[in-house]
């Protein structure tokens, strides 16, 4: 496998390097404590009773035979939680209903879902918790469920949520309040334009307008959600659990327990992959409520069939999107509409794959039409740039018929449309400096792109795609040890070897050894708010506070040498290799670090920031596959990722990122999808059906890397983990197209459905 | 509540007796009876190998296995492959190359890929693939882990 | 995981003493990579485990020349793909055994768990049918045979009785000039349950067939035996429209059910193909050839 990295200019001495990360050991020999390696005196295990029908009125709960079994000690329904107001809760970013958040927990009136959450059972095991669910009756009324956008906007369907507005979004925005538009089932519309379609269209040679539809898919995280909870006399709580953001479980623990946030310590543990899908809480709640009922600590972990049926994947889409473009190639027009399953309750990504599907061009006449639709399946959550990759299958797919049909090369075609620093977008932001350019060339001058083909069979496809990144905020604190050690904490749950790369940025910094750094995510006790690891934030955002934690750290460091050398602190110098000198003296780190206690204490700094300097990210992929004409298989025979990643602190890292990325996407084009039967019950709720690339299903995936600095970060780090996922779906539908001149509009294209689409070549 | 029963087996080396309950499977009795939590559980039913263990020397999921099946027998799990003070080849490999990122499901890749390279000490990258297909991995696409056992096939022939 | 109590017979009288107690919801345990999880998810009532490993006559396998190859039901699907002489002379169990689930899976799973868990799906069936396999079983009442292409009646539904136990199945030599493939389509690579999976066995006399077995499995309740391609074909000279026109019978042979792993359509044009292919490789390996 062939890696390259194609550098900015300045150099480092740690950043850029590969080191071992720090939870490498503990991870290879199995000593690395993840949510569910909790073990505690006298837990207790719980489970989860979940609905058999999509769509029900709940009409009796009776759990008197479950409670009655020896060994369980509690058993919960919704009537056990905190009553929760039907009333709007700001979540910053969003807004959700206080009621809905405690339904999702535990269902209430309703059961909106194949798999929501009914009741929960705490025993001495977890055998016996699963007996006592079998013992729990309950009476439905069962309803009709509503299972695609287009039932769910018929106005002859049924609301799911009898209360529900259709909250404009940019009206919010305008005049801070709800508007009067309504439509069945939607929860949300965000409607962006820029120029003048009508006339953009008028211009136009050549005008295609396709429809496409993408399936539910799953992060698939190999570690289930988990959480342990210990509810003490005094009311105060401890959880252990798997989060992408310990401060924001705690904050939503807060708000469903009634309990304030200074009593909630949440012990983040090591993650055994999240993708997006741990930041939403399903059983810590119940694992809480238990606990405060029994006195004890209640573990509880879902088995995997909970985790497909009840936690959140990614939304379903059904896109359409009209191009209009000169013979040149100048594309001048497109309006998109985008629905996109929320599933039972409000808050998919739809907005996401609005804005970010024409991310990469610069076109002057662009509309993108959100609607957020509930249906009758699981709450949606963030998956991997959150709904982008859908939204970018059916933009790129339509970009590779325009450059087919105007008979222009693919990626000739995408520079000529590029989107440069200060290209207007449709959500009204002017584009920062974006590598779109820069990455076409390079793809250009690839040699795969450059490759011939061996058979007639295989096909070759390419697509582009753009992740907005995150910022948000982070606490950082670091210490120096005596010895000239450093210990560094900070509130990112390591999700992807970000211990590693903060460490990194922090030695940089210091001009210190990377093993001479103990980077640690702490508790909620422990260090300042901070956000999720997700948005792609946590190296770049977080290592923006580790880098200042850096920068206070050298300026302490500076006055002690100048107090301890009695000379004018502005006579020294911070050196890159972490000693301290004036014109005629040095002292290097560890020295420093040794008479710190003698000199006025020990050092140590902290800080918060709220990140506000990230950038867009532009990815590549070119793909080569081969297609089974009698079966509709089609096998990836070899795949090249191209990422602007503005700077790679732990290139090994960024290109896990890539790899990993690439590999979901695959499975998005190809493998995966929920499927539901006609009453709304999830078939393949298990790793057996919904199925996920193996290691046999792939070849190793080429990785270049550019680096184009953000000037918004000290290092110019711009965010890595998610824009690889955009591409894959387009390109691979692309290359199937080049092999046998279909055009997937759905996806999975999985065998079954590519066999369709030869048929009706065939037969034509 | 169904019965407890005693078990005796060579686990990692040392005959161990522990106490689980009849209905326990392999996977339960060594991560809550024993605390071998190395030993992950991903899906319960045989279908991603984060719980692999050696039974008898033999690759096995360790959830389809009922705990009172290795009574007598021998149970190798991810914290028992390294040597010594040593990390097993394996082991290190993954480190060196970058070859995990949550970790999860590495201590099952990790007995798998020990199990491939015991029967098989050169594989090429397709024996690799297909032998670990068995392994889901989420976080890295695979190409890491592919390396990482061509690495170890490598410094365990230099030695 | 239900309540099951577990037991570990170490001969065949004793377990079908605790089999006939226990009733219908005791189980024979061998990899249990079938059992155990129906245990777990409670898809089955299952109060009983009866651990047969212990019990030699169910473990092992060995060709004793002209008489055969004899599998203990429980014996491991890596002991048998491992085994030299099934790889010369049964290439169609060593396509089936490699394929049944991870290698993990395979570190335990078995022919006889393969065959008495019933999947109309199962990636064995097809191939012991074809190799006119028999299945010895012994009960209360003492042995007996069952030829396999019998032994599936109904999805997860089969004619051993409760308190019987398959002990073994038994394979005839191969025939000179004989070969046979087993071939299963799964939208991955590996890891799937089929789509469509097809055994085809045949022996040639010169380029015509001299006598050929096909094998069909997920497109009916159980795995089926197609004699009407075997008698289509039967003494005619070799050759690709032949097949194709063979493969035409299909249409009619089969109705495939729609499900989340294929729609009807699709079940058949795989049919169709699989049988194709599976011959053509069959034919090669019956010149003593391998297949890719």
């Amino acid at each position: 496998m062939v890696s390259t990295q194609k550098k900015a200019d300045k150099t480092y001495k740690v950043i850029g390097t590969r080191p071992v990360r720090p939870d490498g050991v503990d991870k290879v020999t199995g000593r690395a404590k993840y949510g569910a390696d909790i073990q505690l005196p006298g837990m207790l295990f719980g489970r989860v009773l979940r609905s058999p029908h999509a769509h029900a009125i709940i009409k009796k709960i009776d759990t008197s035979k479950a409670l009655a079994l020896p060994g369980v000690k509690s058993v919960i329904t919704h009537k056990d939680l905190p009553t929760a107001a039907d009333a709007a809760l700001n979540l910053g970013e969003t807004t959700d209903n206080l009621k809905w958040i405690s339904d999702k927990v535990l269902a209430a009136e309703d059961a909106l879902f194949h798999g929501q959450a009914l009741a929960a059972v705490a025993a001495v095991d977890k055998h016996i918790a699963e007996d006592a669910l079998a013992l729990i009756d309950v009476e439905y009324e069962i309803l009709e469920p509503v299972l695609s956008v287009h039932t769910a906007m018929d106005k002859k369907t049924p609301s799911i949520h009898d209360n529900m507005k259709t909250v404009d979004m940019i009206a919010r925005f305008q005049v801070g309040e709800i508007s009067e538009t309504q439509i069945n089932n939607v929860a949300s519309i965000l409607d962006l334009e820029l120029g003048d379609l009508d006339a953009g269209f008028k211009e136009a040679d050549i005008i295609i307008e396709r429809e496409f539809e993408t399936g539910t898919y799953h992060q698939g995280y190999i570690e289930s959600h988990n959480g342990t909870a210990q509810w003490n006399e005094n009311d105060e709580v401890t959880v252990w659990l798997s989060t992408q953001g310990a401060f924001n479980a705690r904050d939503q623990l807060a708000a469903l327990l009634q309990v304030p946030m200074s009593k909630i310590k949440v012990i983040p543990m090591e993650i055994g992959g999240g993708f997006g899908g741990k930041i939403p809480m399903y059983m810590e709640p119940l694992a809480a409520i238990m606990s405060k009922q029994t006195g004890k600590p209640v573990k509880m972990h879902m088995q995997r069939d909970e985790v497909l049926l009840a936690t959140g994947p990614t939304s379903a889409t059904y896109i359409k999107v009209k191009v209009g473009a000169k013979n040149d190639g100048t594309i001048v027009a497109a309006d998109a509409y985008l629905a996109y399953e929320a599933g039972a309750y409000p808050g998919s990504p739809v907005s996401g794959g609005g804005v970010s599907m024409f991310m990469p061009y610069a076109i002057p006449n662009v509309r993108a039409l959100c609607l957020d639709v509930i249906v009758n399946k699981t709450k949606t959550a963030a998956y991997r740039a959150p709904g982008v990759p859908a939204a970018a299958f059916a933009i790129e797919s339509i970009i590779d018929e325009l450059a087919e049909k105007l008979e222009i090369d693919p990626i000739a075609i995408r520079m000529h449309n590029a989107a440069e620093e200060g290209t207007r977008r449709h959500d009204g932001v002017l584009a920062p400096s974006m590598a779109v350019k820069e990455l076409l060339e390079e793809a250009q001058a690839t040699e795969h792109w450059n490759a011939e083909l061996s058979d007639p069979s295989i096909g070759r496809g390419i697509a582009i795609g753009a992740w907005g990144n995150g910022g948000m905020e982070s606490s950082a604190s670091a210490s120096i040890n005596s010895d000239g050690t450093i210990n560094l904490n900070t509130g990112s749950v390591d999700i992807g070897g970000q211990r590693a790369s903060l460490a990194m940025q922090l030695a940089e910094t210091l001009g210190v050894e990377y093993d001479s750094i103990k980077p640690q995510v702490v508790d909620t006790d422990s260090i300042g708010y901070t956000a999720v690891s997700a948005g792609s934030r946590t190296t770049f955002a977080t290592g923006i506070a580790v880098i200042e934690v850096g920068n206070k750290i050298k300026k302490q460091i500076i006055n002690r040498v100048a107090t301890f050398w009695e000379i004018d602190a502005n006579a020294l110098k911070y050196n890159d290799d972490g000693s301290v000198s004036s014109p005629d003296k040095i002292i290097n780190f560890k020295e420093i670090a040794a008479m710190l206690p003698n000199t006025g204490g020990r050092i140590q700094a902290s800080i918060d920031i709220q990140a506000t300097t990230h950038v867009p990210t532009i990815a590549c992929h070119i793909v080569d596959v081969k297609v089974d004409e009698e079966t509709g298989k089609v096998d990836i025979l070899r795949s090249t990722a191209l990422q602007d990643v503005g700077k790679a602190i732990h290139p090994a890292y960024v290109e896990g990122q890539t790899q990993g990325g690439i590999l979901q996407g695959i499975g998005m084009a190809l493998y995966e999808e929920y499927y539901y039967d006609d009453k709304g019950i999830l078939k393949n709720a298990s790793l057996l059906d919904y199925r996920m690339p193996t290691s046999y299903d792939v070849p190793f995936t080429e990785i270049i890397l550019v680096e184009k600095p953000n000037p918004g970060h000290p290092f110019g780090v711009k965010g890595v983990g998610e824009v690889p996922i955009v591409p894959p779906l387009a390109a691979v539908a692309n290359a199937i197209y080049d092999a046998v001149g279909v055009r997937p509009n759905i996806l999975p294209v999985n065998p079954r459905r590519l066999s369709v689409l030869l048929k009706e070549k065939n037969n034509k | 509540m169904s019965k407890k029963i005693v078990i005796s087996t060579d686990l990692n080396g040392d005959i161990t007796e522990f106490i689980a309950d009849e209905r326990d499977s392999l996977l339960d009795a060594l991560r809550e009876r024993i605390g071998l939590t190395g030993v992950k559980e991903g899906c319960n039913n045989g279908n991603c190998g984060a719980c692999a263990v050696l039974l008898d020397g033999i690759l096995v999921n360790s959830c389809c296995v009922m705990a009172a099946e290795v009574d007598g027998g021998s149970v190798t799990t991810v914290e028992g492959i390294a040597l010594e003070n040593e990390l097993h080849p394996v082991q290190q490999a993954f480190l060196n190359e970058a070859a995990l990122q949550c970790g999860i499901c590495t201590p099952g890749f990790l007995v798998a890929a020990k199990a491939l390279l015991d029967t098989n000490p050169e594989p090429t990258e397709e024996e690799i693939r297909f032998w670990l297909a068995g392994n889901l991995c989420r976080c890295t696409g695979y190409d890491k882990i592919i390396t990482a056992v061509q690495e170890a096939s490598k410094s365990m022939q230099k030695k | 995981m239900q309540d099951v109590s577990y037991y570990r017979p170490s001969s065949i009288k004793e377990a079908i003493k605790i089999l006939s107690e226990h009733g219908p919801t005791a189980k024979v345990l061998a990899g249990g990579t079938d059992v155990i999880v129906q245990a777990r998810e409670r898809t089955k009532k299952i109060t009983a485990f009866v651990d047969i490993k212990k019990i030699p006559d169910v473990m092992g396998l060995g060709i004793e020349g002209h008489r055969g190859l004899t599998i203990g039901a429980a014996t491991p699907m890596y002991q048998i793909y491992n085994h030299s002489g099934v790889q010369e002379e049964y290439p169609a169990i060593i396509d089936s055994a490699n394929i049944i689930g991870g290698k993990a899976i395979q570190g335990r799973a078995s022919l006889g768990g393969n065959l008495c868990n019933g999947s109309p799906a199962a990636d064995t069936i097809p191939t012991l049918i074809v190799l006119e396999g028999t299945a010895n079983i012994i009960g209360p009442n003492g042995e007996r045979k069952i030829a396999i292409e019998d032994f599936c009646t109904g999805p997860g539904k089969t004619l051993l009785q409760h308190d019987e136990i398959l002990i073994s199945l038994h394979f005839k030599r191969p025939a000179p000039f004989s070969g046979s493939r087993f071939i299963r389509f799964i939208p991955r690579n590996e890891m799937d349950i089929a789509v469509v999976n097809v055994a085809s066995q045949i022996q040639m006399d010169g380029n015509k067939i001299e006598s050929s077995r096909v094998a069909i499995g997920a497109c009916a309740p159980t795995p089926l035996l197609l004699k009407e391609i075997s008698n289509f074909i039967q003494g005619k000279e070799l050759s690709q429209d032949l097949l194709e026109n063979a493969a035409e019978l299909f249409n009619n042979l089969i109705t495939p059910i729609e499900d989340m792993r294929g729609s009807p359509e699709h079940r058949v044009d795989l049919a169709k193909t699989l049988f194709k292919r599976t011959m053509n490789d069959a034919v090669i390996r019956s010149n003593g050839e391998k297949v890719q």
